[in-house]
């Protein structure tokens, strides 16, 4: 291999101290003896115990998680349907004003999203809690899981939907046998698209939520405005943790699929 | 021919089992259809020839009930087809990009129509094995579309549409990846299928052999219209145009004008100074109307000196020589300036070939070796 010329180590180590020094010194003083933030004063564990006794952080932090899981569940149904349709509904009226309609959410501030959707669940009514938060993180995640789709979609050779039709298939059949399967990836990036958007959103989900339900990145945030305080060190950390695992995971086992598939496909050609 | 040969377009009793009537695509502006009406019999093994972009997979679409005819009605068994849809028309259809499903093996593609049918299970694998078995690719049942060649592809399409034993197949060019060999004996296993199954096909081919060898008739197709549908010995020999002539096979057109000269007799002057053409031709034409002589390569002999009998004569000079293995075109050139040419079997080797550049020769027909057309 070709050693890496001085100039691209200076660049690649600046560019990753940029990104993760911050992170790197939440960590570190999240396990600070002291409560001053910014004073080093021996290495502890105690704030993540005590986080562990602080009932309104945990229950912020499953909040998050359901109306995570529920909300691009949802968002990723609702956008791979909006995106089939568009891409391959033929010609019906609107069709353009539709196509503009569902991006438009993603270059909306989110501050007049979430103000509509406040302004639309008092309006009808609607007591807010989990309900109302994965409704709102639905509406604009949506948006994007069908970008990502339909964007697979337009690529897809519609032959192959033809000749399962021609096969026999009723157009459902040829939807879940052969058109899901092969966008499957392009739905699962949605969907983890949307997941993220959901766990960090800030905004929107101040506007929608209510005294019964706050997510984390409200706690956090409330909680910061009183001071920076180890327990939300600690909090951040396990978050980054959890992360960092998940991407870990997830390279792992695409890793293990590639090895498999290749595996097969040597077994498949010596057979 | 013996008098049982299958030939139901001419029995006036029989009903086809398609029939397209006045049948009209548009795509926009663009018409790739043009009011065309044909028949396709029960049994029939029904070539499509064409130039590229002429209509002929948007005529199958039709069938399979991709594309909806812009005018005229498509009739399948007495029924019109227009409200069925493609996956309850007892027709299938091998694609033109042979449209595999590349998340699914070679085995699953093969078994994807058989599964819908809801077939028991051990008859679909019987049916699979059947399949792979003659398309030879027994080795590849576990491999994915991409894990074989372009050939192999192509034998999986045709399997895939052969294994539900269709009433009416529709194949867009699908022995085209394959080599020499393997094409000849998959073309006489489609022969064979329908003598078996008396499967109907419709069949696009660039093919020309192809076409003679498999066709109970083949239609020539040219900008979306038909232009001649006949059994092929008489597309090859008969010809109703220049067009067709031109387009399948090979030819020589003499332009001239006719002169009638008895009952389907005709003396084409065609160059001054140089004798009529004696020609005898069905198609009828009037005293100096202007007509192209269409005639064979391999009806034209070649000779050193003027042979006594001919209808027809014509002296040149040897201008190039195609040698193709078992036997050598000759291009002649007439002191015209028309080049014509001449086809001889090698019955000698090479090195003891009678004529060489440069010769003068003598060329010459019978009076019943071409046909006249008129355009
Ligand atoms: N969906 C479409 N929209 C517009 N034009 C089309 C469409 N499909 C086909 N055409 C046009 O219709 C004509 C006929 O197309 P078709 O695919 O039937 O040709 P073909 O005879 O099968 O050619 P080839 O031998 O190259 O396969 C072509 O000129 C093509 O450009
Ligand atoms: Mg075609």
């Amino acid at each position: 291999m070709n050693r890496m010329s001085w100039f691209n180590a200076v660049s690649l180590t600046l560019g990753f101290a940029f990104l993760y020094i911050p992170m790197v010194i939440l960590v570190i003083f999240s396990f600070n003896e002291s409560k001053l933030v910014t004073v080093w004063a021996g290495f502890s564990t105690k704030w993540y115990g005590e986080l562990l006794q602080n009932d309104a952080f945990l229950n912020a932090a499953w909040v998050t998680l359901k109306v995570a899981v529920f909300s691009s569940t949802l968002a990723t149904v609702l956008g791979t349907i909006a995106a089939y349709v568009l891409v391959r509904g033929g010609r019906f009226m609107g069709r353009t004003l539709f196509s503009g309609m569902i991006y438009a959410p993603l270059v909306m501030p989110e501050v007049i999203t979430g103000l509509s959707l406040l302004l639309l669940f008092i309006g009808i009514g609607l007591d807010r809690g989990v309900f109302t938060i994965v409704l709102a993180h639905t509406t604009f995640s949506m948006c994007y899981v069908s970008v990502v789709v339909s964007s697979r979609l337009v690529t897809f050779d519609r032959s192959l939907e033809e000749a399962a039709l021609d096969l026999g298939c009723s157009a459902s059949e040829a939807f879940r046998l052969v058109t899901l399967p092969i966008i499957a990836p392009a739905v699962i990036s949605g969907w983890l698209l949307a997941f993220t958007l959901s766990l960090d959103d800030l905004v929107i989900a101040s506007f929608t939520s209510g005294p019964s339900a706050t997510t984390l990145p409200i706690k956090i945030f409330s909680a910061v405005r009183l001071g920076v305080s180890p327990e939300i060190n600690a909090l951040s950390t396990i978050m980054i943790s959890i992360v960092t695992v998940g991407v870990i995971t997830a390279s792992l086992v695409t890793k293990h699929q590639v090895a498999k598939q290749k595996r097969e496909e040597m077994e498949a050609v010596r057979s | 021919m013996n008098t049982s040969a299958f030939e139901p377009w001419n029995d006036p009793e029989a009903k086809p089992l398609i029939h397209f009537q006045n049948v009209t695509k548009r795509y926009g502006e663009f018409t790739a259809i043009d009011n065309l009406t044909i028949d396709i019999y029960e049994r029939e093994f029904y070539a499509l020839l064409g130039p590229s972009g002429c209509g002929k997979t948007t005529l199958m679409r039709m069938l399979a009930g991709f594309e909806t005819p812009t005018e005229g009605t498509i009739h399948l068994a007495g029924q019109d087809i227009a409200p069925v849809p493609p996956n309850k028309r007892a027709v299938n259809m091998m694609f033109q990009s042979y449209a595999l499903f590349p998340h699914l093996s070679v085995w699953e593609n093969i078994a994807f129509g058989l599964k819908r049918e809801k077939m028991p299970k051990h008859d679909i694998g019987d049916r699979v094995e059947e399949m792979l078995r003659l398309t030879r690719l027994e080795k590849f049942a576990r491999r994915k579309p991409h894990q074989i060649s372009g050939g192999q592809r192509q034998r999986v399409a045709l399997a895939r549409s052969l294994a539900k034993h269709p009433k009416l197949l529709l194949l867009d060019e699908p022995l085209g990846a394959l080599d020499k060999k393997l094409r000849q004996e998959t073309q006489f296993e489609l022969m064979d299928i329908q003598e078996k199954t008396g499967t109907t096909f419709v069949i696009v081919t660039h093919d020309q052999e192809e076409a003679m060898t498999v066709a109970s008739r083949v239609a020539v197709m040219d900008h979306g219209k038909i232009i001649q549908v006949a059994t092929p010995d008489r597309i090859y020999e008969t010809p109703n145009s220049v067009y067709v002539a031109d387009f399948i096979g090979d030819v020589n057109l003499i332009e001239g004008t006719a002169k009638p000269n008895g009952s389907d007799v005709y003396a084409m002057s065609w160059h001054e100074g140089h004798a009529p053409l004696a020609v005898q031709s069905p198609n009828g034409f009037s005293d100096g109307q202007k007509c192209h002589l269409a005639i064979r390569p391999e009806k034209v002999s070649i000779s050193a000196d003027k042979p006594e009998t001919a209808d027809n004569a014509v002296q040149g000079k040897i201008l190039d020589i195609a040698y193709l293995g078992n036997i050598s075109t000759y291009h002649v050139e007439l002191p015209t300036g028309a080049v014509i040419k001449a086809q001889a079997a090698n019955t000698r080797r090479i090195a003891r070939r009678a004529f060489t550049w440069e010769d003068t020769v003598w060329l010459s027909w019978t009076a019943t070796a071409g046909v006249l057309l008129a355009e």
